[in-house]
Protein backbone atom coordinates (compact mmCIF):
# COMPACT_ATOMS: atom_id res chain seq x y z
CA UNK A 1 0.00 0.00 0.00
CA UNK A 2 1.47 3.33 -0.94
CA UNK A 3 1.00 6.22 1.37
CA UNK A 4 -1.15 9.16 0.28
CA UNK A 5 0.09 12.56 1.27
CA UNK A 6 -1.49 15.94 0.60
CA UNK A 7 0.07 19.35 0.83
CA UNK A 8 -2.47 22.15 0.93
CA UNK A 9 -2.34 25.91 1.28
CA UNK A 10 -5.85 27.28 1.68
CA UNK A 11 -4.98 30.93 1.12
CA UNK A 12 -1.80 31.91 -0.65
CA UNK A 13 -0.11 34.85 1.04
CA UNK A 14 1.97 37.56 -0.61
CA UNK A 15 0.30 37.10 -3.97
CA UNK A 16 -2.45 39.32 -5.38
CA UNK A 17 -5.89 37.76 -5.33
CA UNK A 18 -7.45 34.59 -4.03
CA UNK A 19 -5.75 31.32 -4.75
CA UNK A 20 -4.92 28.02 -3.10
CA UNK A 21 -2.65 25.09 -3.68
CA UNK A 22 -3.39 21.37 -3.64
CA UNK A 23 -0.77 18.66 -4.13
CA UNK A 24 -1.40 14.92 -3.79
CA UNK A 25 1.27 12.27 -3.80
CA UNK A 26 0.91 8.49 -3.82
CA UNK A 27 3.95 6.76 -2.44
CA UNK A 28 6.92 8.29 -4.19
CA UNK A 29 4.94 9.82 -7.03
CA UNK A 30 3.28 13.18 -7.37
CA UNK A 31 -0.19 12.43 -8.67
CA UNK A 32 -1.92 15.77 -8.72
CA UNK A 33 -0.95 19.44 -8.57
CA UNK A 34 -3.55 22.16 -8.69
CA UNK A 35 -3.04 25.88 -8.44
CA UNK A 36 -6.63 26.65 -7.54
CA UNK A 37 -7.75 30.13 -8.47
CA UNK A 38 -11.07 30.84 -6.84
CA UNK A 39 -11.08 34.60 -7.16
CA UNK A 40 -14.43 35.35 -8.78
CA UNK A 41 -14.57 35.94 -12.52
CA UNK A 42 -14.69 39.66 -13.19
CA UNK A 43 -16.39 39.86 -16.59
CA UNK A 44 -14.41 42.84 -17.90
CA UNK A 45 -14.63 41.55 -21.46
CA UNK A 46 -18.41 41.56 -21.16
CA UNK A 47 -18.48 45.06 -19.58
CA UNK A 48 -16.61 46.37 -22.61
CA UNK A 49 -19.18 45.17 -25.14
CA UNK A 50 -21.52 47.96 -26.15
CA UNK A 51 -19.18 50.74 -24.98
CA UNK A 52 -17.60 53.41 -27.16
CA UNK A 53 -14.03 52.54 -28.21
CA UNK A 54 -12.70 55.69 -26.53
CA UNK A 55 -13.90 54.43 -23.14
CA UNK A 56 -11.81 51.26 -23.27
CA UNK A 57 -8.59 52.54 -21.62
CA UNK A 58 -10.52 53.92 -18.64
CA UNK A 59 -12.45 50.68 -18.20
CA UNK A 60 -9.47 48.33 -18.63
CA UNK A 61 -7.38 50.44 -16.19
CA UNK A 62 -9.59 49.03 -13.42
CA UNK A 63 -8.48 45.45 -14.09
CA UNK A 64 -5.38 46.01 -11.98
CA UNK A 65 -4.25 48.52 -9.38
CA UNK A 66 -0.60 47.73 -9.86
CA UNK A 67 -0.27 47.34 -13.64
CA UNK A 68 -3.13 49.49 -14.98
CA UNK A 69 -0.93 50.97 -17.73
CA UNK A 70 -0.53 47.54 -19.35
CA UNK A 71 -4.29 47.24 -19.69
CA UNK A 72 -4.79 50.82 -20.85
CA UNK A 73 -2.03 50.60 -23.41
CA UNK A 74 -3.08 47.26 -24.93
CA UNK A 75 -6.61 48.59 -25.38
CA UNK A 76 -5.40 51.89 -26.86
CA UNK A 77 -3.08 50.10 -29.31
CA UNK A 78 -5.84 47.83 -30.57
CA UNK A 79 -8.20 50.80 -31.11
CA UNK A 80 -5.48 52.75 -32.91
CA UNK A 81 -4.87 49.82 -35.21
CA UNK A 82 -8.55 49.54 -36.08
CA UNK A 83 -8.91 53.29 -36.65
CA UNK A 84 -5.72 53.51 -38.72
CA UNK A 85 -4.03 55.94 -36.33
CA UNK A 86 -0.33 56.46 -36.85
CA UNK A 87 1.19 57.41 -33.50
CA UNK A 88 3.72 60.25 -33.19
CA UNK A 89 7.14 59.01 -32.08
CA UNK A 90 7.30 61.39 -29.11
CA UNK A 91 3.95 60.11 -27.83
CA UNK A 92 5.25 56.55 -28.05
CA UNK A 93 8.28 57.64 -26.02
CA UNK A 94 6.04 59.17 -23.37
CA UNK A 95 4.08 55.93 -23.21
CA UNK A 96 7.33 54.05 -22.71
CA UNK A 97 8.25 56.48 -19.94
CA UNK A 98 5.08 55.96 -17.89
CA UNK A 99 5.43 52.22 -18.44
CA UNK A 100 8.93 52.42 -16.86
CA UNK A 101 7.20 53.83 -13.78
CA UNK A 102 4.85 50.84 -13.72
CA UNK A 103 7.72 48.34 -13.97
CA UNK A 104 9.58 50.13 -11.17
CA UNK A 105 6.69 50.23 -8.68
CA UNK A 106 5.45 46.73 -9.48
CA UNK A 107 8.88 45.07 -9.43
CA UNK A 108 10.06 46.98 -6.33
CA UNK A 109 6.98 45.85 -4.43
CA UNK A 110 7.43 42.23 -5.43
CA UNK A 111 11.21 41.93 -5.14
CA UNK A 112 11.59 43.47 -1.71
CA UNK A 113 8.27 43.31 0.08
CA UNK A 114 6.78 40.04 -1.22
CA UNK A 115 9.61 37.85 -2.53
CA UNK A 116 12.67 38.72 -0.44
CA UNK A 117 11.15 37.61 2.91
CA UNK A 118 11.19 34.04 1.48
CA UNK A 119 14.95 34.15 0.98
CA UNK A 120 15.80 35.84 4.27
CA UNK A 121 13.46 33.63 6.29
CA UNK A 122 10.79 36.10 7.42
CA UNK A 123 7.01 35.64 7.31
CA UNK A 124 6.47 39.15 5.90
CA UNK A 125 8.07 42.49 5.12
CA UNK A 126 7.12 44.04 8.46
CA UNK A 127 9.08 41.42 10.38
CA UNK A 128 11.94 41.70 7.89
CA UNK A 129 12.01 45.49 8.33
CA UNK A 130 13.05 45.15 11.99
CA UNK A 131 16.31 43.44 11.01
CA UNK A 132 16.87 45.06 7.61
CA UNK A 133 15.55 48.61 7.99
CA UNK A 134 17.83 50.19 5.39
CA UNK A 135 16.86 47.67 2.75
CA UNK A 136 13.16 48.22 3.40
CA UNK A 137 13.57 52.00 3.39
CA UNK A 138 15.30 51.73 0.04
CA UNK A 139 12.53 49.48 -1.30
CA UNK A 140 9.81 51.88 -0.18
CA UNK A 141 11.61 54.77 -1.85
CA UNK A 142 12.08 52.82 -5.09
CA UNK A 143 8.37 52.03 -5.19
CA UNK A 144 7.50 55.62 -4.40
CA UNK A 145 9.58 56.89 -7.32
CA UNK A 146 7.81 54.47 -9.66
CA UNK A 147 4.49 55.79 -8.37
CA UNK A 148 5.66 59.38 -8.79
CA UNK A 149 6.62 58.75 -12.41
CA UNK A 150 3.19 57.26 -13.09
CA UNK A 151 1.51 60.23 -11.39
CA UNK A 152 3.61 62.72 -13.33
CA UNK A 153 2.69 61.31 -16.73
CA UNK A 154 -0.60 59.60 -15.92
CA UNK A 155 -2.25 62.05 -13.52
CA UNK A 156 -2.35 59.53 -10.70
CA UNK A 157 -0.52 56.33 -9.85
CA UNK A 158 -3.45 53.97 -9.43
CA UNK A 159 -5.70 53.74 -12.51
CA UNK A 160 -4.10 56.72 -14.31
CA UNK A 161 -6.57 59.11 -15.93
CA UNK A 162 -4.36 60.79 -18.53
CA UNK A 163 -4.00 57.94 -21.02
CA UNK A 164 -6.31 57.74 -24.02
CA UNK A 165 -6.70 56.26 -27.46
CA UNK A 166 -4.20 58.22 -29.58
CA UNK A 167 -1.99 59.37 -26.71
CA UNK A 168 -2.64 61.60 -23.70
CA UNK A 169 -5.05 64.30 -22.57
CA UNK A 170 -2.15 66.47 -21.47
CA UNK A 171 1.60 66.05 -21.80
CA UNK A 172 3.95 67.06 -18.98
CA UNK A 173 6.19 70.11 -19.32
CA UNK A 174 9.96 69.72 -19.52
CA UNK A 175 10.24 71.33 -16.08
CA UNK A 176 7.74 68.94 -14.52
CA UNK A 177 9.73 65.96 -15.73
CA UNK A 178 13.05 67.52 -14.72
CA UNK A 179 11.80 67.51 -11.13
CA UNK A 180 12.05 63.73 -10.93
CA UNK A 181 15.49 63.38 -12.55
CA UNK A 182 17.45 63.29 -9.31
CA UNK A 183 15.20 60.51 -7.97
CA UNK A 184 15.76 58.47 -11.13
CA UNK A 185 19.54 58.80 -10.78
CA UNK A 186 19.26 57.67 -7.17
CA UNK A 187 16.99 54.78 -8.19
CA UNK A 188 19.45 53.47 -10.75
CA UNK A 189 22.23 53.40 -8.15
CA UNK A 190 19.97 51.93 -5.48
CA UNK A 191 18.81 49.14 -7.80
CA UNK A 192 22.43 48.31 -8.63
CA UNK A 193 23.38 48.15 -4.94
CA UNK A 194 20.36 46.00 -4.18
CA UNK A 195 21.27 43.63 -7.03
CA UNK A 196 24.68 43.01 -5.49
CA UNK A 197 23.09 42.13 -2.17
CA UNK A 198 20.48 39.88 -3.81
CA UNK A 199 23.06 38.06 -5.94
CA UNK A 200 24.54 36.78 -2.67
CA UNK A 201 21.32 35.05 -1.59
CA UNK A 202 21.12 31.29 -1.53
CA UNK A 203 19.06 29.87 -4.38
CA UNK A 204 17.58 26.39 -4.51
CA UNK A 205 19.21 24.27 -7.19
CA UNK A 206 16.28 24.03 -9.58
CA UNK A 207 16.03 24.47 -13.34
CA UNK A 208 13.35 23.68 -15.88
CA UNK A 209 13.36 23.50 -19.66
CA UNK A 210 10.95 26.38 -20.25
CA UNK A 211 9.33 27.66 -23.39
CA UNK A 212 9.84 31.39 -22.84
CA UNK A 213 7.41 33.70 -24.64
CA UNK A 214 7.88 37.47 -24.78
CA UNK A 215 7.68 40.38 -27.14
CA UNK A 216 10.85 40.72 -29.19
CA UNK A 217 12.01 43.88 -30.90
CA UNK A 218 15.12 44.40 -33.03
CA UNK A 219 16.11 47.74 -31.45
CA UNK A 220 14.88 47.84 -27.89
CA UNK A 221 14.24 45.82 -24.77
CA UNK A 222 10.53 45.32 -25.31
CA UNK A 223 7.89 47.25 -23.38
CA UNK A 224 5.21 48.55 -25.72
CA UNK A 225 6.19 47.11 -29.11
CA UNK A 226 7.38 43.91 -30.67
CA UNK A 227 6.49 40.63 -32.29
CA UNK A 228 5.69 37.58 -30.21
CA UNK A 229 8.82 35.48 -29.91
CA UNK A 230 9.72 32.30 -28.08
CA UNK A 231 12.74 30.25 -27.12
CA UNK A 232 11.76 27.54 -29.61
CA UNK A 233 11.72 30.03 -32.46
CA UNK A 234 8.14 31.32 -32.65
CA UNK A 235 8.26 34.75 -34.30
CA UNK A 236 4.86 36.08 -35.28
CA UNK A 237 2.97 39.38 -35.26
CA UNK A 238 0.69 40.09 -32.29
CA UNK A 239 -2.31 39.47 -34.56
CA UNK A 240 -1.34 35.76 -34.60
CA UNK A 241 -1.64 35.41 -30.82
CA UNK A 242 -4.94 33.50 -30.96
CA UNK A 243 -3.47 31.13 -33.51
CA UNK A 244 -0.36 30.22 -31.50
CA UNK A 245 -2.13 29.95 -28.14
CA UNK A 246 -5.09 27.74 -27.24
CA UNK A 247 -7.02 28.54 -24.10
CA UNK A 248 -8.85 25.94 -22.09
CA UNK A 249 -10.98 25.96 -19.02
CA UNK A 250 -9.97 23.72 -16.14
CA UNK A 251 -12.35 23.02 -13.29
CA UNK A 252 -9.97 24.10 -10.53
CA UNK A 253 -9.32 27.60 -11.82
CA UNK A 254 -11.43 30.62 -12.64
CA UNK A 255 -8.62 31.73 -14.92
CA UNK A 256 -8.28 30.10 -18.34
CA UNK A 257 -5.16 28.03 -18.91
CA UNK A 258 -3.11 28.54 -22.09
CA UNK A 259 -0.91 26.18 -24.09
CA UNK A 260 1.01 26.69 -27.29
CA UNK A 261 -1.25 25.28 -29.98
CA UNK A 262 1.38 23.51 -32.04
CA UNK A 263 3.54 21.89 -29.35
CA UNK A 264 0.94 21.65 -26.60
CA UNK A 265 3.54 23.02 -24.20
CA UNK A 266 2.85 25.61 -21.53
CA UNK A 267 4.51 29.01 -21.92
CA UNK A 268 6.46 31.06 -19.42
CA UNK A 269 5.97 34.82 -19.65
CA UNK A 270 7.46 37.65 -17.61
CA UNK A 271 10.89 39.01 -16.66
CA UNK A 272 12.75 35.68 -17.16
CA UNK A 273 11.27 35.32 -20.67
CA UNK A 274 11.98 38.94 -21.63
CA UNK A 275 15.53 38.53 -20.40
CA UNK A 276 16.09 35.23 -22.20
CA UNK A 277 14.87 36.60 -25.53
CA UNK A 278 16.10 40.21 -25.36
CA UNK A 279 19.15 40.27 -23.12
CA UNK A 280 21.42 41.92 -25.70
CA UNK A 281 19.07 44.89 -25.94
CA UNK A 282 19.25 45.80 -22.25
CA UNK A 283 20.57 49.30 -21.52
CA UNK A 284 24.35 49.33 -20.74
CA UNK A 285 24.23 49.60 -16.95
CA UNK A 286 21.44 47.04 -16.64
CA UNK A 287 23.38 44.64 -18.90
CA UNK A 288 26.50 45.05 -16.76
CA UNK A 289 24.39 44.40 -13.67
CA UNK A 290 23.04 41.19 -15.21
CA UNK A 291 26.65 40.05 -15.72
CA UNK A 292 27.62 40.91 -12.16
CA UNK A 293 24.52 39.11 -10.86
CA UNK A 294 25.75 35.93 -12.55
CA UNK A 295 22.67 35.57 -14.74
CA UNK A 296 24.47 34.31 -17.83
CA UNK A 297 22.67 34.58 -21.15
CA UNK A 298 19.58 32.67 -20.08
CA UNK A 299 18.36 32.00 -16.57
CA UNK A 300 16.22 28.88 -16.11
CA UNK A 301 16.04 28.90 -12.32
CA UNK A 302 12.72 30.56 -11.43
CA UNK A 303 13.96 31.31 -7.90
CA UNK A 304 16.46 33.66 -9.55
CA UNK A 305 13.61 35.67 -11.06
CA UNK A 306 14.25 38.04 -8.13
CA UNK A 307 17.60 38.90 -9.75
CA UNK A 308 16.10 39.34 -13.21
CA UNK A 309 13.41 41.63 -11.81
CA UNK A 310 16.06 43.71 -10.09
CA UNK A 311 18.01 44.00 -13.35
CA UNK A 312 14.76 45.16 -14.95
CA UNK A 313 14.28 47.76 -12.21
CA UNK A 314 17.73 49.13 -13.10
CA UNK A 315 16.82 48.96 -16.79
CA UNK A 316 13.58 50.88 -16.20
CA UNK A 317 15.45 53.65 -14.35
CA UNK A 318 18.15 53.85 -17.01
CA UNK A 319 15.57 53.90 -19.81
CA UNK A 320 13.44 56.49 -18.00
CA UNK A 321 16.48 58.73 -17.64
CA UNK A 322 17.26 58.41 -21.35
CA UNK A 323 13.66 59.25 -22.29
CA UNK A 324 13.53 62.13 -19.83
CA UNK A 325 16.76 63.66 -21.12
CA UNK A 326 15.52 63.44 -24.71
CA UNK A 327 12.10 64.90 -23.85
CA UNK A 328 11.03 68.09 -25.68
CA UNK A 329 7.70 69.92 -25.51
CA UNK A 330 5.08 67.96 -27.45
CA UNK A 331 2.99 69.81 -30.04
CA UNK A 332 -0.13 67.64 -29.86
CA UNK A 333 -0.93 65.44 -26.86
CA UNK A 334 -2.94 62.96 -28.92
CA UNK A 335 -3.64 61.86 -32.46
CA UNK A 336 -7.38 61.99 -33.05
CA UNK A 337 -9.02 58.70 -33.96
CA UNK A 338 -12.24 58.35 -35.97
CA UNK A 339 -14.19 55.14 -35.57
CA UNK A 340 -14.06 52.38 -38.18
CA UNK A 341 -15.36 48.85 -38.21
CA UNK A 342 -12.78 46.12 -37.74
CA UNK A 343 -10.74 43.97 -35.43
CA UNK A 344 -7.48 45.15 -33.83
CA UNK A 345 -4.79 43.77 -31.57
CA UNK A 346 -2.59 45.15 -28.82
CA UNK A 347 0.15 43.62 -26.72
CA UNK A 348 2.64 45.11 -24.29
CA UNK A 349 5.02 43.73 -21.70
CA UNK A 350 3.22 44.12 -18.38
CA UNK A 351 5.52 43.62 -15.37
CA UNK A 352 4.37 39.96 -15.32
CA UNK A 353 4.63 39.38 -19.07
CA UNK A 354 2.74 39.76 -22.34
CA UNK A 355 -0.70 41.31 -21.86
CA UNK A 356 -2.74 40.60 -24.98
CA UNK A 357 -5.86 42.46 -26.18
CA UNK A 358 -8.19 41.95 -29.13
CA UNK A 359 -11.25 44.09 -29.90
CA UNK A 360 -13.84 44.23 -32.63
CA UNK A 361 -15.63 47.52 -33.33
CA UNK A 362 -18.65 48.28 -35.49
CA UNK A 363 -18.67 51.27 -37.85
CA UNK A 364 -19.90 53.59 -35.06
CA UNK A 365 -16.93 52.63 -32.88
CA UNK A 366 -18.97 50.51 -30.47
CA UNK A 367 -17.09 47.55 -28.99
CA UNK A 368 -18.73 44.33 -30.15
CA UNK A 369 -16.17 41.86 -28.85
CA UNK A 370 -13.23 41.98 -26.46
CA UNK A 371 -10.62 39.49 -25.37
CA UNK A 372 -7.91 40.22 -22.82
CA UNK A 373 -5.32 37.64 -21.76
CA UNK A 374 -3.22 38.54 -18.71
CA UNK A 375 0.20 36.91 -18.33
CA UNK A 376 -0.58 35.26 -14.98
CA UNK A 377 -3.36 33.34 -16.67
CA UNK A 378 -0.89 32.01 -19.27
CA UNK A 379 1.69 31.13 -16.61
CA UNK A 380 -0.61 28.86 -14.56
CA UNK A 381 0.35 25.54 -16.23
CA UNK A 382 4.03 26.48 -15.98
CA UNK A 383 3.64 27.19 -12.27
CA UNK A 384 1.95 23.80 -11.87
CA UNK A 385 4.78 22.10 -13.78
CA UNK A 386 7.33 23.75 -11.47
CA UNK A 387 5.38 22.57 -8.43
CA UNK A 388 5.15 19.05 -9.80
CA UNK A 389 8.88 18.81 -10.39
CA UNK A 390 9.78 20.54 -7.14
CA UNK A 391 7.63 18.26 -5.00
CA UNK A 392 8.80 15.17 -6.86
CA UNK A 393 12.43 16.01 -6.11
CA UNK A 394 11.81 17.00 -2.48
CA UNK A 395 9.54 14.22 -1.25
CA UNK A 396 11.94 13.66 1.62
CA UNK A 397 11.07 17.04 3.16
CA UNK A 398 8.52 17.20 5.98
CA UNK A 399 5.13 18.66 5.01
CA UNK A 400 5.63 22.14 6.45
CA UNK A 401 8.95 22.63 4.66
CA UNK A 402 7.58 21.25 1.44
CA UNK A 403 4.56 23.52 1.72
CA UNK A 404 6.77 26.53 2.24
CA UNK A 405 8.93 25.61 -0.73
CA UNK A 406 5.79 25.32 -2.89
CA UNK A 407 4.53 28.74 -1.80
CA UNK A 408 7.92 30.19 -2.69
CA UNK A 409 7.75 28.52 -6.10
CA UNK A 410 4.42 30.22 -6.76
CA UNK A 411 5.70 33.60 -5.60
CA UNK A 412 8.59 33.27 -8.08
CA UNK A 413 5.99 34.24 -10.69
CA UNK A 414 4.65 37.33 -8.88
CA UNK A 415 1.22 36.03 -9.85
CA UNK A 416 -1.60 38.54 -10.07
CA UNK A 417 -4.58 36.29 -9.57
CA UNK A 418 -7.14 39.08 -9.71
CA UNK A 419 -5.94 40.02 -13.19
CA UNK A 420 -5.83 36.40 -14.27
CA UNK A 421 -9.49 35.60 -13.75
CA UNK A 422 -10.40 36.07 -17.34
CA UNK A 423 -13.07 33.54 -17.91
CA UNK A 424 -14.33 31.26 -20.59
CA UNK A 425 -17.40 32.21 -22.59
CA UNK A 426 -20.15 29.74 -21.90
CA UNK A 427 -21.96 28.32 -24.90
CA UNK A 428 -24.85 25.96 -24.38
CA UNK A 429 -25.71 23.76 -27.32
CA UNK A 430 -29.06 22.09 -27.18
CA UNK A 431 -29.68 19.30 -29.61
CA UNK B 1 -0.24 84.82 15.06
CA UNK B 2 2.82 85.53 12.94
CA UNK B 3 6.15 84.34 14.25
CA UNK B 4 4.52 81.29 15.78
CA UNK B 5 6.51 78.05 15.55
CA UNK B 6 5.52 75.54 12.90
CA UNK B 7 2.57 73.39 13.98
CA UNK B 8 3.50 70.32 16.00
CA UNK B 9 0.37 68.39 15.09
CA UNK B 10 -0.57 66.99 11.72
CA UNK B 11 -3.91 65.61 10.57
CA UNK B 12 -3.76 63.14 7.68
CA UNK B 13 -7.00 62.20 5.95
CA UNK B 14 -6.81 58.84 4.19
CA UNK B 15 -9.39 57.72 1.67
CA UNK B 16 -10.94 58.31 -1.73
CA UNK B 17 -13.32 61.30 -1.84
CA UNK B 18 -14.89 59.88 -5.02
CA UNK B 19 -16.16 56.83 -3.19
CA UNK B 20 -18.87 58.10 -0.86
CA UNK B 21 -18.06 57.61 2.83
CA UNK B 22 -14.52 56.46 2.04
CA UNK B 23 -13.96 60.21 1.76
CA UNK B 24 -14.52 60.69 5.51
CA UNK B 25 -10.76 61.03 6.20
CA UNK B 26 -10.13 63.72 3.57
CA UNK B 27 -13.35 65.49 4.72
CA UNK B 28 -11.95 65.79 8.27
CA UNK B 29 -8.66 67.11 6.89
CA UNK B 30 -10.54 69.71 4.83
CA UNK B 31 -12.70 70.72 7.80
CA UNK B 32 -9.56 71.39 9.84
CA UNK B 33 -7.62 73.27 7.13
CA UNK B 34 -6.49 76.60 8.57
CA UNK B 35 -7.05 75.64 12.23
CA UNK B 36 -4.30 77.22 14.34
CA UNK B 37 -1.51 74.87 15.40
CA UNK B 38 -2.60 72.13 13.00
CA UNK B 39 -1.19 71.12 9.66
CA UNK B 40 -3.41 69.02 7.40
CA UNK B 41 -2.70 66.60 4.56
CA UNK B 42 -4.52 64.06 2.43
CA UNK B 43 -2.84 60.88 1.35
CA UNK B 44 -3.52 57.47 -0.15
CA UNK B 45 -1.98 55.59 2.79
CA UNK B 46 1.20 54.21 1.13
CA UNK B 47 3.79 53.58 3.89
CA UNK B 48 6.55 55.68 2.31
CA UNK B 49 4.18 58.56 1.70
CA UNK B 50 2.82 58.49 5.27
CA UNK B 51 6.32 58.45 6.77
CA UNK B 52 7.41 61.32 4.57
CA UNK B 53 4.35 63.37 5.49
CA UNK B 54 4.62 62.92 9.23
CA UNK B 55 8.41 63.30 9.50
CA UNK B 56 9.14 66.10 12.00
CA UNK B 57 5.69 66.13 13.61
CA UNK B 58 5.34 65.23 17.29
CA UNK B 59 1.72 64.35 17.16
CA UNK B 60 -0.17 62.88 14.21
CA UNK B 61 -3.86 62.16 13.75
CA UNK B 62 -4.72 59.66 11.03
CA UNK B 63 -8.35 59.63 9.94
CA UNK B 64 -9.75 56.88 7.73
CA UNK B 65 -12.97 55.02 7.04
CA UNK B 66 -12.99 51.87 9.16
CA UNK B 67 -15.28 48.90 8.82
CA UNK B 68 -15.69 47.22 12.20
CA UNK B 69 -19.30 46.13 11.99
CA UNK B 70 -20.73 49.20 13.73
CA UNK B 71 -23.48 51.59 12.65
CA UNK B 72 -22.60 54.08 9.89
CA UNK B 73 -21.06 57.14 11.50
CA UNK B 74 -19.70 55.27 14.55
CA UNK B 75 -16.35 56.72 15.62
CA UNK B 76 -13.42 54.54 16.72
CA UNK B 77 -10.33 55.96 18.39
CA UNK B 78 -7.11 53.93 18.48
CA UNK B 79 -3.57 54.79 19.42
CA UNK B 80 -0.36 53.24 18.17
CA UNK B 81 0.96 52.60 21.71
CA UNK B 82 0.33 48.89 21.20
CA UNK B 83 0.78 47.09 17.88
CA UNK B 84 -2.28 47.32 15.64
CA UNK B 85 -3.89 44.09 14.52
CA UNK B 86 -2.59 43.34 11.03
CA UNK B 87 -5.13 41.10 9.35
CA UNK B 88 -3.98 38.51 6.84
CA UNK B 89 -5.04 39.95 3.52
CA UNK B 90 -5.76 38.29 0.23
CA UNK B 91 -4.30 41.16 -1.69
CA UNK B 92 -0.74 42.31 -1.77
CA UNK B 93 -1.29 45.27 -3.98
CA UNK B 94 -2.80 47.65 -1.50
CA UNK B 95 -1.17 48.00 1.89
CA UNK B 96 -3.64 48.48 4.71
CA UNK B 97 -3.28 51.39 7.12
CA UNK B 98 -2.47 49.06 10.02
CA UNK B 99 0.31 47.44 7.99
CA UNK B 100 1.67 50.84 7.04
CA UNK B 101 1.74 51.88 10.72
CA UNK B 102 3.42 48.63 11.77
CA UNK B 103 5.99 48.93 9.00
CA UNK B 104 6.76 52.47 10.19
CA UNK B 105 7.09 51.13 13.75
CA UNK B 106 9.55 48.46 12.59
CA UNK B 107 11.59 51.15 10.87
CA UNK B 108 11.53 53.43 13.92
CA UNK B 109 9.55 56.04 11.99
CA UNK B 110 6.46 56.41 14.16
CA UNK B 111 5.72 59.90 15.50
CA UNK B 112 5.88 60.10 19.31
CA UNK B 113 2.11 60.27 19.46
CA UNK B 114 -0.08 58.68 16.81
CA UNK B 115 -3.86 58.68 17.14
CA UNK B 116 -6.09 56.95 14.60
CA UNK B 117 -9.71 57.94 14.15
CA UNK B 118 -11.86 55.52 12.20
CA UNK B 119 -15.30 56.40 10.94
CA UNK B 120 -17.69 53.59 10.07
CA UNK B 121 -18.92 54.12 6.48
CA UNK B 122 -22.52 53.73 5.31
CA UNK B 123 -22.00 53.49 1.56
CA UNK B 124 -19.01 53.54 -0.78
CA UNK B 125 -20.87 54.45 -3.97
CA UNK B 126 -18.92 56.10 -6.74
CA UNK B 127 -19.34 59.85 -6.89
CA UNK B 128 -21.75 59.97 -3.93
CA UNK B 129 -21.64 62.58 -1.17
CA UNK B 130 -21.02 61.62 2.47
CA UNK B 131 -24.07 60.04 4.03
CA UNK B 132 -25.71 62.22 6.75
CA UNK B 133 -24.51 60.05 9.68
CA UNK B 134 -20.94 60.11 8.38
CA UNK B 135 -21.05 63.87 7.74
CA UNK B 136 -22.05 64.31 11.40
CA UNK B 137 -19.21 61.99 12.47
CA UNK B 138 -16.75 64.03 10.37
CA UNK B 139 -17.70 67.17 12.32
CA UNK B 140 -17.41 65.19 15.56
CA UNK B 141 -13.94 63.87 14.78
CA UNK B 142 -12.76 67.32 13.65
CA UNK B 143 -13.90 68.77 16.99
CA UNK B 144 -12.31 65.92 18.95
CA UNK B 145 -8.99 66.54 17.19
CA UNK B 146 -9.21 70.26 17.99
CA UNK B 147 -9.89 69.44 21.66
CA UNK B 148 -7.13 66.85 21.83
CA UNK B 149 -4.50 68.96 20.11
CA UNK B 150 -5.40 72.01 22.24
CA UNK B 151 -4.93 69.96 25.41
CA UNK B 152 -1.28 69.35 24.91
CA UNK B 153 1.25 67.74 27.19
Amino acid sequence: MSETRTIEVDYLARVEGEGALYVRTEGDRVEEVKLRIFESPRFFEAFLRGRDFREAPDITARICGICPVAYQMGAAQAMEQICGVHMDAELEDLRRLIYCGEWIESHALHVFMLHLPDFLGYPDAITMAKDHPELVRKALRLKKIGNALMRLVGGREVHPVNLRVGGFYRTPTVDELAGIREDLVWGLDAAAEAAEFLAGLEFPDFEMDYEFVALVHPDEYPIIHGRIGSSSGIDVPVSDYDRIFTETHVVHSNALHSHLTESGRPAFMGPMARFALNRERLTPKAAALADRSGLGTVCRNPFKSILVRTVEIAFAFEEALRLLDAYRPIARPAVEASPRAGTGFGATEAPRGVCYHRYTLDEAGIIRDAKIVPPTSVNQPTIEADLHSLVQSHLDLPDDQLRHRCEQAIRNYDPCISCATHFLDLTVERG
Amino acid sequence: MSGQAAPESLVIGVGNPWRGDDGAGPAVARALAGAPGLAVAECGGEPAELMERWAGFERVFLVDALVAGGRPGSIHRLTAEAPLPVVARHSSHGVGLAEAVELARALGELPSKLVIYGIEPGHLDEGAALSPAVATAVAGVAQAILDESGRRR
